[in-house]
């Protein structure tokens, strides 16, 4: 079974943002690492970018596909994860702490309230 | 198996089943087991059957010895490449030819038109009801010995052993995919599921397991071997691709061959290349744009993250000056460049013991 952390909110494409932490940092859950498999490349977002709600903002590469991130809310890109340059292979082995791949610093923060719970998230993938 | 189904040449097939990396290294370092029912198998057989093979393949069939088996290709008459297949010598007057998925239709109809009616040949289709295992990777003989009881009954390099078991006919190939050493094992459909439940558990038992078409495809390119449809095409001939070695200009003549004879003499406009990508990149994939000198020349027809060198690897038809051992190339990943130097096939070495 995939962990499904309860603090933490998602977007049916399989990313997770944490609403507790300001900026908020965001990532690939548990269920979407495993299907992913052996991620060896991440293509991070620029830092300073304005984003809205579902807007595609980098790549991750897996062996067997390049996959889109899509931001969870609007905001700004504030900070990207340097270690997955030289280790990608962090989103695999810890997708909800040291793989975190950005933060960001939300305009809307109601927009929180648009994803889904570690609840609903868990029936998404079941 | 908990394998993750694509569709593939008309047939459902599991691209991965644990992951392609830990497949990956299974079959380098131990074995792996993969299922290729998908492939295609003709019989070719009579007094003819050797003449019209050499008259429609490029190599020469004539050298083999019953029990033997070549790589070799199928062309059309401007020399492209319609199929890539091994041909093997099953007796005197006849031959097992193994095919790709994808091509069984099309290789089919075209050596139906090459056929003329005093040929004395025989064809018969057998894809549909052959399923196929291909057995993979250092630990390959010893699965071969628990399963058939004795490792006499493993198939050396580019050899094919027929027989009958008490469960069927089997084929018994030395040949795969990989790099490795192995054997591909093809049998009735209605005798597979017994078998591969045998090959599985041996598999398993020996310390491998179950790869998919993900891991296939990587293990081929770290190898160079090309894909009929990514590196193949009827576009281009077997000398573009770099396959010279399996096309036999002096055995006489065959389909395609004035075509390759003209092109050999009026230079080949381009060439399969090697490239690895020389630092830190995306994965090469394919279709991206292939730049030299800056410019835009070809695009990627098959491209991967070599898990054995962890870093990208790739093949693409460029100009003989950009072709050439060392050169830089560029590949374009969502608007980026990326360097990329040209290398010596293949890409991966098995380390000396």
């Amino acid at each position: 079974m995939s962990n499904v952390p309860a603090q933490l909110r998602y977007r049916d494409s399989h990313e997770w943002i944490d609403p507790t932490q300001s900026p908020s940092p965001v990532g690939i859950t548990d269920h979407a690492q495993a299907e992913l498999t052996d991620v060896v490349f991440v293509d991070p977002p620029k830092v300073g970018t304005q984003v809205s709600a579902g807007q595609q903002v980098c790549v991750i590469e897996s062996v067997k596909a390049a996959s889109d991130i899509y931001a969870p809310v609007a905001g700004e890109i504030v900070a990207i994860n340097e270690a997955l340059t030289g280790d990608p292979g962090l989103l695999n082995r810890d997708p909800y702490a040291g793989g975190w791949i950005f933060k960001i610093q939300p305009s809307t923060p109601a927009e929180f309230e648009s994803l889904m719970d570690a609840a609903a998230y868990g029936r998404h993938i079941a | 198996m908990g394998a993750r189904m694509v569709p593939f040449a008309g047939w459902d097939m599991p691209v991965q089943y644990t992951g392609i990396v830990d497949e990956h290294k299974a079959v380098r370092q131990n074995v792996g087991v993969f299922d290729i029912s998908h492939m295609g198998q003709f019989i070719v057989s009579g007094p003819g059957a050797e003449a019209f093979l050499n008259r429609v393949l490029t190599n020469n069939i004539t050298k083999l010895q019953p029990g033997h088996g070549q790589y070799t290709l199928l062309l059309n008459g401007l020399g492209g490449v319609i199929d890539d297949l091994i041909a093997y010598r099953t007796s005197e007057r006849e031959f097992y030819l193994v095919v790709n998925a994808s091509r069984i239709d099309t290789d089919w109809a075209h050596l139906e038109t090459q056929l003329n009616k005093d040929d004395e040949v025989m064809m018969a289709n057998a894809s549909d009801f052959t399923a196929g295992l291909a057995i993979q990777g250092p630990q390959a003989r010893a699965v071969a010995a628990a399963v058939f009881g004795s490792a006499n009954s493993f198939p050396e390099h580019n050899t094919i052993l027929v027989t009958m078991t008490e469960n069927g006919p089997m084929w018994l190939c030395g040949t795969g995919y990989t790099g490795e050493e192995g054997f591909e094992f093809f049998m009735p459909m209605e005798t597979a599921e017994s078998w591969f439940r045998k090959i599985v558990d041996a598999v398993k038992l020996a310390g491998g397991m179950p790869c998919g078409l993900g891991a296939r495809d990587t293990l081929r390119l770290e190898m160079g071997y090309p894909l009929n449809g990514n590196d193949l095409s009827e576009a281009r001939t077997p000398l573009q691709a770099g396959l010279g070695f399996f096309v036999d200009l002096d055995k006489g003549d065959f389909t395609g061959r004035a075509a390759l004879v003209a092109q050999k003499a009026a230079g080949l406009p381009d060439k399969l290349a090697a490239f690895r990508m020389t630092g830190a990149a995306p994965p090469p994939r394919p279709h991206y744009p292939v730049a030299f000198a800056g410019a835009i020349i070809g695009e990627v027809c098959s491209g991967t993250q070599s898990p054995s060198l962890g870093a990208g690897i790739g093949m693409a038809y460029v100009p003989l000056d950009a072709a050439t051992i060392g050169s830089i190339l560029e590949i374009e990943i969502r608007g980026r460049r990326f360097p990329a130097e040209v290398v010596k096939k293949p890409f991966y070495r098995k380390p000396a013991l």
